[in-house]
């Protein structure tokens, strides 16, 4: 579905102040209704390339595919939007590029990603995750955290072996529990939320979320509602001013009207009735 | 890689690497770290090591576990705790965490590793955590770091603003937030960012530009000095630093 003029898209990534090398990626397509942020690991500048080819893989195979899906419509077998089947596609892909790259080049070895991305369409918003990267959503006052990460610590904490306050202090953040490229298969985890205009969803890598607290993050997106560009620069310096010391991503995401799917006269009429 | 120092008044009586998932600490002769003393129960405590991180645990000892002077049931370590156990002293280090404290190495904390599914199912039927973290190099996390970085302004003054002009002239704002807004929604408003080194004036809707002394300041964050004088949306307002 082509959403140009509907959804106001901004992205940024920094460095941060202690790494030489910024292994985020992020990009947008807002005509299409896609955004995407993946952070690489791996060793000397691998996790440029995984992240990078994550990112790039993604928007070239379904940009022209989720421009063209009539939208709203529903896959019978599971249930889900066609468009997160599309997206499901592409991840594997991409997860097949990283990891033939790494099989054949041996300075890429075991380099992979996590990867966060969503696809807007039919007043309705698809979110594939891996790793921890994260997608939050501000409607109104209240902040949700949209993504669980794939984490030892989540895990843990998931499981009550150690408490939120524990977490806190854990030198466990860095340790994912999937990415995208270390293994020839990979499960998205794939979820649909229903979109109101004027929702503000924030996609971010770990160098954001592990370094400001969620309520300051809210206080950002709410006072700087007006100015995205303003509220995405101000996430970065609050986690640079807080040490910086991961590459830090975010890609802010906001409908401005509805945009449910032009249906047909059967469908309007199936539609009153789901 | 993580160790306990053992200790008894001061006096080095031994070192016990933290390299498998359970550590045992007693007065019985099959623990890992034996400590004949009365004091100490047969089996008084463990430490469960997973990934970066170890975490102790009291066993129902007689005397209890003490960490930095406070008796705990379990408690996840951190660099530079002390651990006693009767009048012996076990000391928590965590060395790559100080090597990157000190400026080490940036290409060698916090980066994000993947853990091994296989090794997480190991683990995940039993309630123990005894994960087999099987990490492909030693890398540790900077918690310190944060800490370390400029903390928000304990002591620093506080900045404020006080209306003098317009129908609210004299009122007084309390800048306590990491974001102050200002100003007349749809028409002008500006951000005041309160940060570790200072206060700045941003420029967020609006046609017009903040004008600070009398010079607009663009579209960029601009610092705030001690008396000065921002005005928009046709209002003035000082801004001024106080203690507390």
């Amino acid at each position: 579905m082509n959403l140009t003029g509907i959804l106001e898209v901004v992205r940024l990534s920094d460095v941060g102040l202690r790494r030489e090398h910024n292994e985020d990626a992020v990009a947008s397509e807002p005509e299409a209704g896609l955004v995407v942020l993946a952070d690489g690991m791996g060793g000397y500048k691998a996790g440029e390339v995984a992240s990078e080819i994550a990112v790039l893989t993604l928007v070239s195979s379904i940009r022209e595919r989720l421009l063209e899906q009539p939208a709203g419509k529903a896959d019978e077998d599971s249930g889900l939007l066609r468009e997160s089947l599309i997206l499901r596609d592409a991840v594997h892909q991409a997860n097949s590029a990283i990891y033939n790259v790494s099989q054949s080049q041996p300075q890429c070895a075991g380099m992979g990603t996590t990867l966060v991305a969503a696809v807007f369409t039919d007043d309705r918003v698809c979110v594939g995750h891996i790793g921890d990267s994260r997608m939050y959503r501000l409607r109104g006052d209240t902040f949700t955290q949209l993504t669980e990460d794939h984490s030892l610590l989540n895990e843990q904490l998931k499981s009550g072996l150690i408490t939120a306050e524990q977490a806190k202090v854990s030198n466990n953040k860095n340790l994912v529990t999937r990415a995208l490229g270390i293994d020839p298969e990979v499960e998205l985890e794939l979820h649909e939320y229903e979109v109101q205009p004027g929702d503000i969803y924030l996609l971010c890598s770990d160098g954001l979320s592990d370094l400001v607290e969620d309520e300051e993050i809210q206080l950002t997106l709410s006072t700087l509602s007006a100015n995205l560009e303003l509220a995405a620069h101000q996430l970065v310096q609050m986690a640079n001013d807080n040490g910086g010391k991961d590459n830090i991503s975010v890609i802010l995401a906001r409908p401005l009207r509805p945009f449910p799917a032009k249906r047909d006269w059967l469908g309007r009429l199936t539609g009153w009735f789901r | 890689m993580a160790k306990l120092i053992l200790t008894l008044d001061g006096a080095f009586l031994g070192e016990h690497d933290l390299d498998k998932d359970l550590l045992t600490i007693g007065r019985r002769p099959n623990n890992d770290v034996h400590i004949d003393n009365l004091a100490v129960s047969g089996s008084h405590a463990v430490v469960r090591t997973i990934g970066n991180d170890s975490f102790l645990e009291d066993l129902d000892s007689t005397n209890g576990t003490i960490v930095n002077g406070k008796p705990i049931k379990k408690h996840i370590l951190q660099h530079g705790d002390v651990i006693e156990l009767g009048k012996y002293q076990l000391k928590y280090v965590n060395e790559a965490t100080v090597n990157a404290a000190a400026g080490g190495s940036p290409a060698d904390f916090e980066k994000t590793m993947i853990i091994r599914p296989s090794a997480m199912k190991a683990a995940a039927p039993a309630p123990s955590p005894s994960i087999a973290a099987k990490l492909q190099s030693t890398t540790t996390v900077q918690e310190t770091l944060k800490a370390a970085a400029p903390s928000p302004h304990e002591d620093a003054p506080v900045g404020h603003v006080q209306v003098l002009s317009g129908p609210s002239a004299g009122r007084e704002l309390v800048l306590n937030k990491a974001l102050t807004t200002l100003g007349k929604p749809g028409v002008q408003v500006a951000v005041i960012t309160r940060r570790p080194h200072g206060y700045f004036v941003t420029h967020v809707e609006g046609t017009r530009h903040p004008v600070v002394n009398g010079q607009s300041v663009g579209a960029q964050a601009h610092e705030l000095n001690d008396h000065d004088v921002i005005e928009l949306a046709g209002v003035k307002m000082e801004f001024f630093l106080s203690k507390g």
